[in-house]
């Protein structure tokens, strides 16, 4: 088998197949992650207006960092900045020590992967969705990686489902699928479950808990939660204004603010 | 010449002001109705009226005078309408940098192949009095497919932001995360030509072939004749809605792949 590998999903005792680079990136087997995601001075800027102020913050590699504050704090604006969809206006962005323009942008793109408040899903199948990523470059999954993926969020069976008939719940685990389909280094979570009804949001949250914590993924939550950056963070940063307010471990930060 | 179209006007002034008044008297009864109905438009008709009639009046003036022109002329002439279509199909795309220009551009590669080709192949005669009437009818109705591709995409697209960077997330070229909307704009500034080349002798028997019959042509070749304008309008208006959306999308986006479009009314948020 010289294009996949074969490994085994202890969570849902399923064969998954995933290419020789994805297993390398992120494989379920609990080898470490080695993404660092740092910023440097981050800031953007729009009409004049700051949206992100000089932000400066490290996130090591498997590390879960939760970005809580009120609404208009910047908490998403930063979280755009990480996968370049917007542009800053100051500052850059580090992965493993690059800076992020001198990685092409869809790459980029790929290796820090993004779910987003709303799942976005487009028009057709679930399958169709959850091989978008790959096949942008060339790849294309197999229907037992799309089941694996699949089974892995928690829903078996759902490939030729059409997406406009899905939940919220379902919805949104399908993004995660399409996400981690890309076999991402970084997950970048944008307020992932405050769109969905209580249990929607406390199943999505535990999915996504376990697969950051299988796959040791660095990870940046923007959260309104306080609840929910305690559970899934391990250090929680405050943003006010644009800037950074206080960061720091989770519970000392959610104590002290 | 001067004293040849004075004379002209003369004659033909007074029963010419006489129709218009009764036009724009029909026109304001319309209004008037509407107003009714709630629909306020009467300061729009008054100055549409008004520049719809100037316009013409002056149009008329230029064609007199240039009657005998040459082939250069009447392509200054198309250069200028041109130019002008351009400003008004750029309207429905300011949302987008240089869309004047890009308007222009769209126009011209519609309306300057369909012409070209038809000159070449001896569709059209090189007089002005040819040329401009029929190229004028082209330009406008690729001007149209321009600003509907135009306002179209963008309108798709701005609808469309969290599908689009949904894509371009996933590490999607930004073409194809527009790609739908790409198909609908040009789709749309095509159907309203397709409906018209459809209805075409059912519903509506188009100026030219009125004026062919009028100035004595068989009516057969009048026909055939105005089938080969609708359809030069039709590929003209393809042409121009392709290459305006093309254009669009390229503008769509920064070179970091960051979708740029943003629907019109949105204020920036740091949340």
């Amino acid at each position: 088998m010289s294009e996949t590998t074969v490994i085994q999903n202890t969570n849902f005792n399923a064969t998954v197949e995933y290419p020789d680079e994805a297993v390398r990136r992120a494989s379920v087997d609990g080898t470490p992650e080695t993404l660092t995601l740092e910023t440097r001075n981050l800031s953007r800027a729009v009409s004049g207006k700051l949206l992100v102020n000089d932000i400066s913050v490290q996130i090591p590699p498997g590390e879960v960092l939760a970005v809580v504050g009120p609404s208009g704090a910047g908490k998403s604006s930063f979280l755009r900045l990480l996968n370049r969809l917007d542009e800053p206006t100051g500052g850059s962005v580090l992965l493993n020590g690059t800076d992020y323009r001198e990685i092409a942008p869809r790459e980029l793109r790929r290796r820090v992967g993004m779910v987003m408040q709303t799942a976005w899903l487009f028009p057709g199948t679930v399958a169709a969705n959850i091989a978008f990523g790959p096949r942008q470059r060339g790849e294309i999954l197999t229907e037992e990686q799309i089941a694996a993926l699949l089974n892995r969020v928690g829903l078996p069976g759902y490939q030729d489902r059409d997406v406009s008939n899905l939940s919220g719940g379902e919805a949104q685990r399908v993004s995660v699928a399409r996400t981690l389909a890309n076999a991402p280094e970084g997950l970048l979570l944008d307020e992932p479950t405050s769109a969905l009804d209580e249990a929607s949001a406390r199943g999505i949250e535990e999915l996504l808990l376990d697969i950051i914590q299988e796959r040791r993924m660095t990870c940046v939550i923007v959260t309104h939660n306080r609840l929910q950056a305690a559970r899934i963070a391990s250090r929680t940063m405050v943003l006010e204004s644009g800037g950074l307010v206080t960061i720091g471990p989770t519970k000392e930060v959610l104590h002290d603010h | 010449m001067i004293t040849e179209l004075l004379n002209h006007l003369s004659g033909n002034l007074a029963m010419g002001l006489a129709q218009a008044a009764g036009a724009i008297v029909l026109c304001a009864a319309v209004v008037i109705a509407c107003r009714r109905f709630g629909v306020h438009v009467e300061r729009e008709a008054a100055i549409s009226i008004a520049r719809g009639l100037v316009q013409m009046v002056l149009v008329g003036i230029v064609l007199a005078v240039l009657l005998h022109g040459s082939l250069l002329v009447g392509a200054l002439i198309l250069l200028l309408m041109t130019v002008a279509a351009a400003v008004t199909a750029a309207r429905r795309a300011r949302d987008i940098d240089g869309s004047t220009l890009l308007s222009f551009w769209a126009i011209a590669a519609g309306s300057g192949v369909v012409l070209t080709g038809m000159l070449a192949t001896g569709a059209l005669q090189t007089s002005v009095t040819m040329l401009v009437p029929v190229g004028s009818m082209i330009i406008a109705n690729a001007m149209n497919a321009c600003a509907q591709a135009a306002e179209r995409f963008r309108a798709d697209v701005a609808a469309n932001v969290g599908q689009v960077e949904a894509g371009l997330a996933l590490g999607a070229d930004p073409a194809v995360t527009v790609a739908p909307y790409v198909r609908s704009a040009v789709y749309a500034s095509l159907l309203p030509r397709l409906d018209m080349l459809k209805s075409l002798g059912l519903v509506w028997i188009p100026g030219v072939m009125a004026g062919m019959m009028v100035s004595g042509a068989d009516p057969v070749y009048a026909g055939i004749y105005q089938f080969v304008i609708v359809a030069m309008i039709l590929s003209a208006s393809g042409i121009a809605g392709l290459v305006m959306t093309l254009l669009m999308r390229a503008r769509a986006f920064s070179p970091a792949a960051q979708l740029t479009l943003r629907p019109r009314l949105r204020v920036p948020s740091a949340q």
